[in-house]
């Protein structure tokens, strides 16, 4: 289709690049440096979308991130991106877009009688309608609500698109490139200063790039681009074009949305967004200003659109406009209808308030548009002025409010902007972010020459501050115009003049809203949902509280703004969160067995970050169970392997190590001789078990310490602060070597006649009793030997640097294997330790006591340890508390599932009948039965007992005898032989 | 929010793990009375204005007790646990 509306020669695109879109299903060309905005506007088309509520049609009101209306979905690969502002979305041979929130067409849409029903539609009209009958509105009226009002929607399939997240440091960060932010950028890069001068559009420049007024004798684009390019030569600054800046955050840290790679066709090489954050010592923001529309009746037509932003169409784009109308308020307006003029557009009206003065170019009236017709495309102008009301065919109709400064960065910290009457806005105050600055437009300079020596001085402070010298470097000259504004916010006409665009929000709604008692700022707003839609009131907020203040007859500097939010625009969530998907989403911790172990059929599960083998299948066996069951008894009958490298393992040197490890365990660590191991127990400072593990004495200043696995961290962290805040000038130093040793148990009766196939010096029971350390060889490698038990069963576990961990595993298993054993799994070790009676996390989970799982004995009287004084306060020990005891169900193979509560045998279960809980479950092959583990009130004193288990959520009853919770072994003959 | 670890210089919060107030510092003796432990270990203030809390510096292991305004946000210092006590 041919560019209808294109004006020859003008404009910044490539004529010598066409690019081929679609839109709505229909081919149209455009240019290189187009936007969608700017190539379906040169094509004619003035209709690109629907509204939220009323379904009015609607084209492109504004050039930049702040559209409310050209909403429209990017079709990609059965993806669709929907809300995409249009006038944000660059160009690409291949676009596919297309309209949203109609049905069947744009041109026709049904949901369009919703305009006709305005009158049942006002703000709050779902409180107040579908009140009755209450079922129905989660069911009926809520779906219905959210199906006929809305923005594009989402194609339900993962994105699969490629995003990424970084950070970036600096010394001063520019927002903005305008005539400000350039001047800004180049006083403090020419300083010698590290700048990153980031600009929201994809060329650099802002409004001279649309204004062009002259700047030391040449077009202001043309200067822009000059100092564009010094600044790009500079090593010291960064340009960041396509990237806005969306937030203010605590300590001079920016977030920043960068559009890498959505203005070209999907590439496998470019993510398609990136989320920075930006450290800058000091920052600019030199956002410029928003032109904000005026509420006439009617004034939401396709083809009616902000003045500055039909001066970016001719200038940048060579749009021609058609017809056009100016309705302003303001010198800025005047002087676009100049300009717009001397590029050749035919302004057939400027409309003013005030008297202006009759000029040569174009008719000027002193009055007030009352309305517009053209159904899917403005057709004519309706205006008052001094010789009557008058009617003018235009296409386009230029609204020029005035400007609101963009201080939104500002007021992220939650402090207020000031309200200037001068032009009648909110103005940024000093300081309202700690090392931000605002400059230019931005901070109320509204000529080209305050701009440039706005960003030239404020650069300048900020140097000071960094303890750099302001270059010499003087400020071009421009025009110095003033503005001048007589505030107009609503046309006093019949009619439906409209505030906020996005969420089809107008004068009437925000008056209705003041008149049910919705008066002050921040209700209004919920009640009409004004600046709620995905532009955040960037254009309306200050008129819908100028108007709800008329209204109210409080003046604006008392009804006040609501609050300013990051971030500036919308950030897809996917940005947000780059790299978090998949095996994104955590860090995975792997042992050095891992590929033997899935070589071997080993299903693994996470255990914290760790991937441990749940079990080994062999042959024959269908399900977990069978190979669970056979593991177990191949450890009691035979020999084992196990995996132990995930358990925490944190080295422990000095003089005092003996002295801190009696503070951090509650039982006595400074009497263990080296060469031997003792189980430990660490308390919270409040008097609940931490953690336990072993405590191993290399040598008389040398320990090694065992955590469990998933409190590796905490614990490290813990024994940090300790040392840290109570321990300073202690000979003591800690590290963790978790990652630097793999473990592996060898539990079983044949546990001996497998390690002594690995080592140059063989043990027997008695040179290396139970709880016995001492480094060894194993297989010629320096390695550590303990003799621990987490089976029961005669137990050791060697630890080689993890470099060997692979070999020597491989090696253990075919030993094994020789022996009638072989590998375990993580089922079976739980089976195991259950036998036994030993504890995990499933049961000291936070809320338990040393006194709790019967080891009161191990908070050792003679000394301070962390959490001793809190264990021995009443209601931490004694009766009524819950304690850890075993459980047998009565008729031999009832499961037992983990989370059942216990009771009384005939006590209904209620949580006052509510007797204690069951912590871990398995089936024991060796006792013939499921055991469980739980607590009890006062449980050691009611073994033999029958309680029941009631599992609410598995629907299971089973009775149960309590018992000791050794179950097996209970005197421990099998592990110290 | 950004906080200056003694040991590693300025980072993001991020880095860090938070703990409580510096209350914890101040460890009674274990035959304190045991309001004194219940203060230490439970009773807290809530200012708005300057508090002290401590942080954990994850990659390098150092404590770090940071002066803060609860109300601007302000960190006015940060400095090591180690050095405090003894």
């Amino acid at each position: 289709m041919t560019q209808s509306h294109r004006i020859p020669g003008k404009g910044r695109i490539d004529r010598a690049r066409p690019v081929r879109f679609t839109f709505d299903g229909r081919d149209y060309d455009g240019y290189h440096g187009d936007t969608l905005a700017s190539a379906l506007l040169a094509n004619g088309v003035r209709l690109m979308g629907r509204s939220f509520k009323y379904h009015r049609p609607r084209g492109v009101m504004t050039a930049g991130s702040e559209e409310p209306n050209a909403l429209v979905e990017v079709l990609e690969d059965g993806q669709h991106t929907p809300n995409v502002r249009a006038t944000m979305q660059e160009l690409f041979p291949g676009l596919h877009a297309r309209s949203q929130n109609r049905w069947p067409s744009l041109s026709f849409d049904a949901l369009a009688v919703n305009d006709r029903l305005s009158a049942f539609l006002s703000a709050g009209f779902y409180y107040k309608t579908f009140m009755w009958p209450p079922a129905w509105w989660e069911k009926i009226y809520e779906p219905l609500i959210r199906r006929a009002a809305g923005l594009g929607s989402l194609s339900g399939r993962h994105d699969e698109g490629r995003y990424e997240k970084a950070w970036a440091h600096c010394d001063l960060l520019v927002i903005g490139s305008g005539p400000a932010g350039l001047m800004a950028a180049l006083t403090a890069a020419r300083a010698g200063a590290d700048v990153i001068l980031a600009e929201e559009d994809r060329e650099m420049g802002g409004r001279l790039l649309s204004d062009a007024p002259e700047i030391d004798g040449r077009k202001g684009d043309a200067w822009a681009l000059a100092i564009v390019a010094e600044l790009a030569s500079m090593p010291n600054v960064r340009l960041m074009p396509r990237t806005t800046v969306t937030g203010a955050y605590d300590d001079g840290t920016y977030g920043a949305l960068e559009r890498v790679g959505l203005h070209v066709p999907t590439l496998a090489d470019l993510p398609r967004e990136c989320f920075w954050r930006i450290v800058a010592k000091r920052a600019i923001l030199a956002a410029g200003a928003l032109e904000r529309p005026i509420a006439h009746p009617d004034n939401d037509r396709p083809g009616v659109m902000m003045a500055s932003a039909l001066r970016s169409y001719v200038r940048r784009w060579g749009v021609d406009p058609g017809r056009v109308v100016i309705f302003g308020n303001n010198d800025s307006a005047l002087d676009a209808a100049r300009t717009l003029t001397a590029e050749g557009v035919r302004i057939l009206a400027y409309i003013d308030p005030r008297p202006v003065p009759p000029v040569e170019e174009f008719r000027v009236y002193q009055g007030d548009v009352v309305g517009t017709t053209g159904h899917l495309g403005l057709q004519t102008v309706r205006f008052r002025h001094r010789g009557g009301v008058s009617e003018i065919a235009a296409e386009t109709l230029a609204l020029a409010g005035g400007w609101n400064p963009t201080l939104h960065l500002a007021c992220h910290m939650n402090t207020r902007p000031d309200w200037d009457e001068g032009i009648a806005a909110f103005v940024p105050r000093p300081d309202m972010v700690p090392g931000l600055a605002v400059a230019g437009a931005a901070a109320n300079r509204f000529s080209t020459a305050a701009c440039l020596a706005d960003g030239a001085g404020a650069a300048a402070a900020a140097l000071a501050d960094l303890g750099l010298k302001a270059p010499d470097l003087p400020v071009p000259k421009a025009e110095d115009g003033v503005y001048a504004i007589a505030p107009l916010w609503s046309v006093e006409a019949p009619g439906r003049a409209w505030l906020d665009f996005a969420n089809d929000v107008t004068t009437k709604d925000v008056e209705l809203a003041a008149r049910e008692g919705f008066a002050s700022v921040e209700h209004m707003k919920r009640y009409t949902t004004q600046g709620m839609a995905p532009d955040q009131g960037k254009s309306s907020n200050v008129t819908a509280l100028a108007v709800l203040a008329e209204t109210t007859g409080q003046g604006i500097p008392t009804t006040g703004t609501t609050t300013f939010r990051p971030p500036f625009v919308p950030i897809s969530i996917a940005a947000l969160g780059a790299g978090g998907r998949g095996h994104g989403f955590a860090p995975e911790r792997r042992t050095t067995s891992e590929l033997a172990s899935r070589r071997m059929g080993a299903p693994m599960i996470e255990a914290g970050l760790w991937f441990r083998p749940s079990y080994f299948p062999r042959e024959g066996e269908a399900t977990w169970r069978d190979s669970c069951d056979r593991e177990v008894t191949m450890v009691r009958q035979a020999v084992g392997v196990c995996d132990v490298s995930t358990l925490g393992k944190i080295d422990v040197q000095g003089a005092d190590a003996e002295r801190f490890l009696d503070l951090v365990y509650s039982n006595t660590m400074s009497t263990l001789k080296p060469g031997r191991v003792r189980y430990g127990l660490m308390l919270r400072e409040d008097g609940h078990v931490m953690d336990d593990g072993t405590c191993a004495r290399l040598s008389e200043r040398h320990f090694l310490i065992t955590t469990t696995t998933a409190a590796a961290g905490p614990v490290m962290r813990h024994l940090d602060f300790v040392q840290q805040a109570f321990c300073g000038d202690w000979d003591v130093r800690l590290i963790s070597v978790t990652e630097q040793w793999a473990q592996f148990a060898l539990a079983g009766p044949r546990a001996r006649d497998l390690l002594n196939t690995l080592l140059r010096d063989p043990v027997n029971a008695q040179g290396f009793p139970f709880m016995a350390c001492s480094e060894t060889r194993i297989l010629g490698v320096l390695g550590r030997l303990f003799r621990i038990s987490f089976s029961g069963e005669l137990g050791y576990e060697v630890a080689v640097p993890a470099r060997y961990g692979a070999a020597l595993f491989d090696r253990l298993v075919a030993e094994a294997e020789n022996l009638g054993g072989g590998a375990y799994g993580m089922e079976a070790l739980n089976v195991l330790r259950i036998e036994k009676g030993f504890i995990t996390h499933a049961e000291i989970h936070g809320r338990v006591t040393a006194f709790d799982i019967g080891m009161e004995r191990m908070v050792a009287a003679g000394k301070d340890c962390i959490g001793k004084a809190a264990s021995q306060r009443p209601g931490m020990i004694g009766p009524e508390r819950e304690q850890l005891v075993g459980l047998m169900p009565l008729e031999g193979h009832a499961s037992l599932t983990a989370g059942a509560h216990l009771y009384e045998e005939k006590a209904p279960a209620t949580a006052a009948n509510g007797q204690g809980y069951v912590t871990s479950v398995g089936y024991s092959p060796t006792l013939n039965s499921w055991l469980g583990l739980g607590f009890l009130k006062n449980g050691r004193a009611r073994h033999g007992e029958t309680v029941r288990l009631e599992d609410g959520l598995r629907k299971r009853k089973v009775q149960a005898r309590v018992c000791d919770p050794v179950f097996f072994d209970r005197d421990g003959g099998r592990m110290r032989g | 929010m950004r906080i200056t670890c003694p040991c590693c210089g300025s980072r993001d919060r991020r880095e860090f793990t938070y703990y409580g107030s510096d209350d914890y510092l101040r460890r009674p003796d274990a035959d304190a009375a045991a309001q004194a432990w219940d203060d230490y270990l439970h009773n807290r203030d809530n200012p708005a204005g300057e508090t002290r809390d401590l942080w954990y510096h994850d990659p390098c292991g150092t404590w770090v007790k940071v002066t803060r305004d609860t109300v601007t946000h302000a960190i006015h210092a940060c400095e090591p646990v180690a050095g405090e006590a003894g």
